[in-house]
């Protein structure tokens, strides 16, 4: 296979300039590609595939049978990225994260940011990610979240946006370590010439982050990964985090309140847990003060937490900020937090709670997109370009019904990636997640997940709604 | 441990046993019928009271007939000890505790599952040499997980709980297959000595991959099948991975093993329960058995093994209930 008759188009192509035109890093990846025999690539990219499938790197689609279990889909053309420009990102992020967190431990204690007048008390208290619980909790060194997996995209002109934070459980972190193992098998010669970052420091980081949570006067801590079970669609990233980091995997019916301290029930009998690295919902964690129907979390959990024996990772409550109205006010957290301009920007978003705002997106609801304030995976969303009248009628009708649940953004026009698709090279749009850890200091893992939209034209990257990885290479 | 891992480990192994043994019964039944004269009755409900499950397959199945009984051991999803109901179950343990045991256990446990389903999807274009290959992988897949688990999982407790669901289950089956064909082969003194008989415990010795060992063992009277001779090689022999004996033995050594209790001694109900057990076996001989009668024998066995089984929960798994402390603070 050749890339001579791949076709950029008129987008932001991530591997080539222009028609024939590879980026000067990406020149020695498209010389290898030529190099191969025909149908090697295609035996390649089979043969990764079932690599995946014999890992059991799978997932679960919520709804369906017990059995179906898929891999998530993976094409063996990475994406790229220049050492100067993941400078720039790792700089972002990094800057992000820390007024991101100032911001959380700010509005559960003094919440000097509303008193300043920078944002109004009414968004944060209707924010559903705003737990009353959490009021005056005092996380180990007041970090909040300790794992981010922030969403970015790049529009058409090449500009790089944060489209979500993601400050509760990001998940897909497994992904990016298996893709890696994968195409270093599959391509071993690229990765010494092009001199790519390593990824497999993770697990060590986010072991050394979940430590860093245990108070010093304990020597012999028991950290572990608390799961929704086997159930949950990324079960497979909890079970391969915890074994990869040696640590046990838990479910909430493996825990339990004992003398004040969390415990988990071992054959040897209980045994005090100091850390979590929690991967269920905050809701869900303890059915005594949120869910009460929660069956995955823990009753009493809170009442231990906020007394400082145990730890978890992230803080319950970091989800305030996932609010897509808050988001809004990162750039403004940045300015207000660390006195600096923002280094990433966030899509420029109206807010339909502001009557002009309001006034503007209803005008213009074909060309907008329009997202509920607290959804995500792609559900309660209006892409205007794409919908129905009479599903932007609908839309008109909910945001006049609830204007605080609502924003809009312009459509983007993701960045492109040549991606295998029937055996030809072209242009698929992508996303990318870095994960950011907050221990002693902050940590952006080199590189993330890029997550591609594998249906032609299609924007959506989500893995329930057809959307495929790649591995992400950061160059050094 | 968590008590859960240790748990989903014991019935891991305890299902890709069940599953063995079960191919097991079916394959020697098959062959057994090749060599019955016509006109002799077929040993298909036998085969079905081995399970225990005689209630489950009334229910839902009518006659006795090779078809009924092959797909009610084999594919029937709705029964829960069936070879691929097993499989599923072991799988589905493995999948909850895949960051305790090795990568090439799932694997194995996976490769297994397909297996089956594979042969689940095949079924109606089968022939009976078809089934006859498909019990023999399904044996060859548990003897490899097996093989899997001692080479690649390192022995501490997790292993030593598999190690003791695989054993109790073992002994278990050949203490229930035993039991049937003990009853069908001797209902009385005079049908010893038919050609149709020694064939009857060849198949039994077969189905517990005994016969070639019992033949070599130097115990065997003379090299000789002989109803006392196999019962009591598959109960009492001190080497021969399949006898009760043997697998209770192990299962104890796994078991003190876990708790750290000296062999020969006891510190909970458990080691308790399983010491006494095999301690009798270790002086029982196979004339006192007999005499007693063999069905009320290995009945109480089996009583006794579900008693140890039990006190393996209560003991590791089931922690007194918390619900009281866990209102605490």
């Amino acid at each position: 296979m050749r890339f001579d008759s791949y076709e950029p188009g008129n987008f932001f192509d991530e591997l080539f300039c222009d028609r024939n035109t590879p980026r000067p890093e990406v020149q020695p990846l498209v010389d290898r590609i030529h190099a191969l025999p025909e149908g090697e690539l295609l035996r390649r990219q089979f043969a990764a595939q079932q690599a995946m499938f014999k890992l059991g790197a799978t997932f679960n689609v919520y709804g369906e049978d017990e059995d179906i279990e898929r891999i998530f889909p993976f094409d063996v053309l990475p994406r790229i990225i220049s050492g100067q420009e993941w400078q720039f990102l790792e700089r972002g992020l990094k800057q992000r994260i820390h007024a991101l967190n100032l911001f959380v431990n700010d509005i559960y204690h003094e919440q000097k940011i509303v008193q300043d007048k920078i944002i109004p008390l009414d968004l944060i208290l209707s924010a559903k990610g705003f737990l009353r619980p959490c009021i005056g909790l005092n996380p180990p060194g007041g970090v909040w979240c300790h794992i981010t997996g922030t969403d970015l995209v790049r529009d058409r002109d090449g500009q790089w946006y944060v489209l979500e934070d993601n400050l509760r459980c990001p998940s897909g972190i497994s992904y990016v370590l298996e893709n890696r193992r994968v195409m270093k098998s599959t391509f071993p010669q690229i990765f010494r010439e092009m001199e790519v970052q390593p990824v497999d420091e993770y697990p060590s980081r986010l072991i050394e982050t979940l430590l860093h949570l245990v108070p010093p006067h304990i020597s012999d801590p028991t950290v572990v990964v608390l799961s929704p079970g086997i159930y949950n669609s990324a079960y497979f990233e909890h079970s391969y985090l915890a074994q990869q980091m040696g640590i046990e995997l838990v479910e909430g019916r493996d825990l339990v309140i004992a003398d004040g301290y969390l415990q988990m029930r071992t054959t040897q009998g209980l045994q005090r847990v100091d850390v979590i690295y929690r991967r269920i919902d905050d809701d869900f964690i303890d059915p005594t003060v949120f869910r009460a129907d929660s069956m995955l979390g823990v009753p009493g959990l809170m009442e231990v937490y906020r007394s400082g024996r145990v730890a978890i990772a992230n803080a319950l409550g970091t989800g305030v900020a996932d609010d897509k109205v808050i988001y809004a006010y990162v750039p403004e957290m940045i300015r207000y937090y660390l006195g600096e301009d923002p280094i990433l920007s966030n899509v420029p978003t109206y807010l339909c709670w502001e009557e002009r705002d309001r006034a503007y997106v209803l005008d213009n609801l074909d060309k907008l997109v329009v997202k509920a304030a607290n959804e995500a995976g792609g559900y309660g969303m209006l892409v205007g370009t794409q919908a129905t009248p009479a599903e932007r009628q609908d839309f008109a009708q909910r945001i006049q019904a609830n204007p605080r649940n609502y924003i809009a953004q312009p459509t983007l026009c993701l960045s492109r990636v040549p991606t295998i698709l029937e055996e030809n090279f072209e242009g698929c749009h992508v996303d990318l997640r870095p994960y950011i850890l907050y221990g002693e200091d902050i940590y952006v893992q080199p590189g993330g997940l890029t997550r591609v939209a594998l249906k032609r034209g299609s924007l959506v990257v989500n893995s329930s709604q057809g959307g495929g990885s790649k591995d992400t290479w950061v160059l050094c | 441990m968590l008590s859960r891992v240790a748990d989903a480990i014991y019935w891991l192994s305890r299902y890709i046993e069940r599953a063995e043994n079960v191919a097991r019964f079916l394959d020697v039944n098959l062959n057994l019928l090749l060599d019955m004269p016509t006109g002799v009755e077929q040993q298909w409900k036998p085969l079905v009271i081995t399970t225990g499950d005689l209630k489950f397959f009334n229910e839902h199945y009518g006659e006795f007939v090779a078809e009924q009984v092959v797909n009610f051991l084999t594919f029937d999803r709705q029964y829960p000890n069936s070879i691929v109901s097993c499989v599923r179950s072991a799988r589905e343990n493995a999948r909850s505790v895949r960051e305790a045991i090795s990568s090439e256990m799932w694997q194995q446990v996976n490769d297994f599952y397909m297996l089956v389903t594979a042969a689940e999807k095949a079924q109606g274009t089968q022939s009976l040499s078809d089934l006859t290959d498909f019990l023999a992988a399904v044996k060859q897949a548990s003897h490899s997980f097996n093989g899997v688990m001692d080479a690649t999982m390192t022995h501490n407790e997790g292993w030593h709980f598999g190690h003791m669901g695989r054993l109790l289950e073992r002994a278990d089956k050949t203490s229930r297959i035993l039991d049937v064909k003990y009853y069908l082969l001797l209902p009385s003194a005079e049908d010893v000595g038919t050609p149709i008989d020694e064939l009857g415990w060849m198949a039994l010795l077969k189905s517990a991959s005994a016969y070639e060992m019992y033949r070599k063992s130097s115990r065997s009277y003379q090299h000789r099948i002989t109803p006392a001779g196999v019962a009591e090689f598959l109960i009492l022999d001190v080497a021969f991975p399949r006898s009760i004996r043997f697998c209770l033995r192990q299962t104890e050594q796994s078991l003190h093993q876990i708790s750290g209790t000296p062999f020969g001694a006891w510190r909970d109900p458990v080691e308790r329960a399983l010491g006494r057990l095999r301690s009798e076996l270790e002086y029982l001989t196979i004339e006192e058995i007999i005499k007693k009668g063999m069905h009320e024998f290995l009945d109480n066995l089996q009583q006794q093994m579900n008693d140890v089984d039990g006190k393996i929960y209560q003991t590791f798994m089931a922690l007194p209930p918390l619900s009281s402390q866990s209102q605490t603070q």
